[in-house]
């Protein structure tokens, strides 16, 4: 019974290492994007163009609200896969 | 059972209790929520250029005599200040009646820029940036902008800067 619940414990522990891989993934992806929208702005500012500010603070603060529920989600999973903790 | 296991383990596991695959665990989360800190740090700078998008006012520019025309010959150049002392820009006579002038801040690290007569354009001799001298516009180099261009007009002999575009 104990190695049986061992075994699943180490399965849950190997989804959960997954889960927060392909999380942290779609993070890295979100940022390179801010990355880009953060350059792309600065760049519009800089050239006297101040009417590209208001829509890429937007998409920056969607996509800073997604990381920021992404986050949440692998804390969750982080929870989830140690149940022994 | 887990009695006999654990006799059989060094005495140094017991000791030092921490389980690899917790510490690659926790280093993953930690990875992520550094990230995620990351993804803030780039939302703030998108607000801060808001606000100074919000806080930029239109600047107001006085109209300047900078030069008489005929006193530089064509090919020539004359340095001038606008719109305030301090900020250089360089005038090109580039015909018999054409004049052009631009701030002479290069876009990419702000060195100055001259004008190749040879060339016919406007080069910044740090990076090897080039403008043409018709309208600024980049030609090659690391800047991506043009350079500023200071809008002039003729009032008989007097060339007179009025403003710059786009505004700096």
């Amino acid at each position: 019974m104990a190695r049986y619940s061992s075994s699943k414990n180490i399965l849950q522990q190997r989804r959960g290492l997954t889960a927060i891989d392909a999380i942290t993934a779609l993070i890295v992806i979100l940022l390179v994007v801010q990355i880009w929208l953060l350059s792309a702005t600065l760049e519009a500012y800089l050239a006297g163009h101040t009417e590209t500010a208001l829509p890429g603070a937007i998409v920056s603060g969607v996509l800073c609200a997604v990381c920021f529920v992404m986050y949440g989600f692998v804390r969750s999973v982080d929870r989830d896969s140690r149940p022994d903790q | 059972m887990f009695d006999r296991v654990k006799e059989r383990e060094p005495l140094w596991r017991e000791e030092f209790s921490i389980s690899k695959a917790d510490e690659r665990y926790v280093n993953r989360r930690q990875l992520a929520k550094f990230l995620t800190l990351g993804s803030l740090g780039m939302f703030a700078g998108n607000l801060w250029i808001l606000g100074r998008s919000w806080m930029r006012k239109a600047r107001v520019y006085h109209r300047s005599p900078i030069a008489r025309a005929g006193e530089i010959p064509v090919g020539g150049v004359k340095l001038f200040q606008y719109p305030h002392p301090g900020e250089q820009c360089i005038m090109v006579r580039t015909g018999e009646d054409t004049y052009v002038a631009y701030s002479q801040k290069c876009t990419h690290l702000s060195c100055a820029v001259f004008y190749s007569r040879e060339e016919n354009r406007l080069e910044c001799p740090c990076h090897k940036g080039y403008f043409s001298v018709t309208d600024g516009s980049v030609l090659q180099g690391p800047p991506t902008r043009p350079l500023p261009r200071v809008v002039l007009e003729r009032n008989g002999d007097d060339l007179i800067a009025i403003k710059m575009e786009p505004e700096v």
